[in-house]
């Protein structure tokens, strides 16, 4: 085989035409190499030299140097044994495996990687446990969706609210930011345990933190719209989300978060955007909420699934909820603050008619939230015994 | 505490990485059997002398330190052997850089000019093309000026750092020409410390061979052999030992020669450059 270099030289990428050029060869085979770059040889001396390759100055017909070269087995030795680590797209049965070995690592799926990488301590390395067939299109829908919080709410429009029910405004965006905090630090914890070759999983895990960061946000704005200090943080608010960010199995933090803790934040958005008295509280509520629903539904698909390829989890997912439950048994839950907040929110005013229909309206929350719970518990598969228990147990803190 | 019998490699520590090379070594050799342990040294005449005071039972030299070894083995009535060598130790070449605008056609023409070289002990980058220079009639010193980037003396120009000053200060115009191991020539090229067309060869020196294990004899014969076979066994197609070779530089391990020691011999016996040390570590090494 011939190759002609004409003028290119090393330093402007030679290398990459003999490299392929030499693909072609078979072990043990010459190819004559020419060209006329300045210090073209004593470049392809060295780059030879250090790719195993034999290299043999030549004088070519005519005067013109010319070069033989050999091209050695290290590039094939590289690669020997290299595996494809699955497939590429998702959506295809073959593409995710059942456990990946940690040693593709990083690796993009459907790549090849080459034997040898270092291993990942990737914990998360289960299909059973992490795989929804459903995160492709989870992903899509929730990378659609992204918005912008400066345009998304009307910061700007009319907000005439009475002082007492501002107040109680801020006291509830103050707890719905602590509790978002904790929506964000749950994704994004495992995120760093799973394995990469999930792909789609962690890309949805990615926008619910990005969805919570955004939340974070836009509470916070509508909190500091009218006052300069945010409202009360409590011990027993603090108590049930440290148990949900610090469950360690990955299965049952989902359900706890997003089953059970999310869908019941929607009712809660729901009853916020309803009963807001000015258009920028019940955007925040409603752009929420909006994410929400598809943190909740993906919850749903993965432990969904979950269950149907490990029927023995469900009592595992019910020992986490008793579990929590007897960790909160000594605190308050949901403060009383926030509860109050909610009857004012709901009320709009301190007429005695307008608190009664307050009460009355967060009794119904309660009820409305315990019933959208023991659904969703109904819909993975929990009779209708176990859902009510499960559903009571859940934490008064509502996430 | 390591087995007392451990066989010990010496080797100089040019660059942090080397820490992480013998590691590896290291845990190879034993997965094979082999008890292994190695030292670093922070120049070659402190492991050349530690060699021969039996503290070390091979040695990782340079071209140079070879050339001590050999040397100082001759003054003691000894004999050294070269055990094996990378691929890539074998017929390098040094080349002599001019700017591309400059007049310099021929190696007579550096007569009353400047050369940059790099340490005083570079066997590739100063000791070969100085006496290739010379071969050609010219005296450094004499008939022209040697520039020297000496960085890190004692590590025989296994530091890339002089040869890459040399090459600046030709671009710099303050030299009129540099030498460097052909290696540097591709490689301040594709990273633009000589940007494309900047600068010409002048002249290649001959080919000649770098490093290698060294014993002297009296070393454990069957841990040398073993030592031997196990390097000559690695392959680049094996997953596990595949970093230690990317990260010493080679593709596979060869039996050491001596063949292509000459030139640097020559430069030596030239500029008299090795003749204290031996001296002196030849009569320590009898006291």
């Amino acid at each position: 085989m011939r190759l002609d270099l004409g003028d290119l030289g090393f330093d402007e990428g030679a290398h990459l035409l003999v490299k392929r050029a030499s693909r072609q060869l078979s072990l043990g085979e010459e190819m004559h190499v020419t060209g006329n770059a300045p210090e073209l040889f004593t470049h392809l001396r060295v780059w030879c030299r250090s790719e195993g390759s034999a290299f043999r100055l030549e004088s070519g017909r005519g005067g013109d140097a010319s070069a033989a070269i050999i091209r050695s087995a290290a590039e094939s030795d590289r690669w020997a044994g290299a595996e494809s680590c699955g497939g590429a797209r998702g959506s295809e049965p073959a593409a995710v495996v059942e456990q990946p070995p940690r040693t593709w690592g990083l690796a993009a799926r459907g790549a090849t990687v080459e034997v040898g990488a270092p291993e990942y301590g990737f914990t998360l390395v289960d299909k059973t446990e992490v795989w929804s067939a459903q995160a492709p299109r989870f992903y899509a829908q929730g990378a659609a969706a992204q918005w912008d919080p400066q345009t998304a709410i009307p910061w700007d429009a009319p907000c005439d609210v009475p002082d007492d029910v501002e107040d109680a405004i801020v006291q509830i965006m103050t707890y719905l930011i602590e509790n978002e905090t904790a929506a964000l630090m749950v994704p994004s914890r495992f995120i760093a345990q799973l394995h990469p070759h999930f792909r789609e999983v962690m890309q949805v895990l990615a926008l619910q933190a990005a969805d919570e960061a955004r939340h974070i946000e836009i509470f916070t704005r509508r909190a500091l719209l009218k006052r300069d200090k945010l409202g009360l943080s409590t011990s027993g608010g603090q108590a049930s989300l440290k148990t949900l960010i610090e469950e360690p199995d990955y299965a049952v933090a989902s359900f706890l978060l997003s089953v059970l803790g999310e869908g019941t934040f929607l009712n809660l958005l729901r009853f916020i955007e309803m009963h807001a008295s000015d258009p920028i509280t019940a955007a925040v509520a409603r752009f929420a909420a909006q994410d929400e629903a598809r943190h909740v539904a993906f919850g749903l698909a993965h432990i969904g699934e979950h269950l149907e390829r490990n029927p023995a989890a469900r009592s595992r997912l019910a020992a986490g909820v008793r579990r929590r439950s007897d960790a909160l048994r000594h605190t308050a839950g949901l403060n009383a603050e926030v509860f109050d907040a909610l009857i004012i929110l709901a009320a709009g005013s301190w007429e005695h008619a307008a608190i009664r229909r307050g009460f009355q309206r967060v009794m119904q929350l309660t009820r409305d939230m315990d019933e959208g719970r023991q659904k969703r518990l109904a819909r993975l598969g929990f009779d209708q015994r176990e859902a009510m228990e499960l559903s009571g147990l859940h934490t008064r803190n509502f996430m | 505490m390591r087995e007392r019998g451990a066989f010990v490699l010496g080797a100089v520590a040019y660059d942090p990485k080397v820490v992480a090379i013998w590691d590896g070594f290291q845990s190879y050799f034993e997965r094979n059997g082999l008890a292994f342990d190695y030292v670093l040294f922070t120049n070659y005449e402190r492991q050349v002398e530690a060699h021969f005071a039996g503290q070390i039972d091979i040695a990782w030299n340079s071209p140079l330190a070879w050339l001590q070894a050999e040397r100082i083995a001759a003054a003691l009535g000894r004999r050294v052997e070269a055990v094996c060598m990378r691929d890539t130790d074998r017929d390098l070449t040094s080349a002599i850089l001019v700017r591309s605008d400059g007049e310099l056609q021929k190696v007579a023409d550096l007569k009353g000019k400047r050369v940059a070289v790099g340490a005083h002990d570079s066997p590739q980058a100063t000791l070969i093309p100085l006496d290739f220079i010379a071969d050609g009639g010219l005296i450094p010193g004499r008939d022209f000026e040697v520039r020297y980037f000496d960085l890190l003396v004692g590590k025989h120009g296994d530091h890339i750092g002089g040869e890459r000053e040399a090459a600046r200060a030709l671009l710099r115009g303050d030299v009129d020409a540099a030498c460097m191991i052909d290696s540097n020539v591709l490689l301040f090229a594709q990273e633009a410390t000589l940007p494309s067309g900047s600068t010409r060869v002048l002249a290649h020196t001959p080919a000649y061979d770098h490093c290698n294990f060294t014993v002297l004899d009296g070393a454990p014969a069957g841990s040398v052999q073993r030592f031997r076979e196990l390097l000559l066994a690695m392959s680049y197609s094996d997953p596990d030992v595949r970093p230690l070779l990317d990260m010493e530089g080679l593709k596979r391990w060869m039996p050491g020669r001596t063949a292509g020691y000459g030139a640097l011999s020559a430069a030596l016996d030239r500029f008299g450059t090795v003749d204290e040390f031996v001296l002196f570590a030849s009569a320590r090494t009898c006291a």
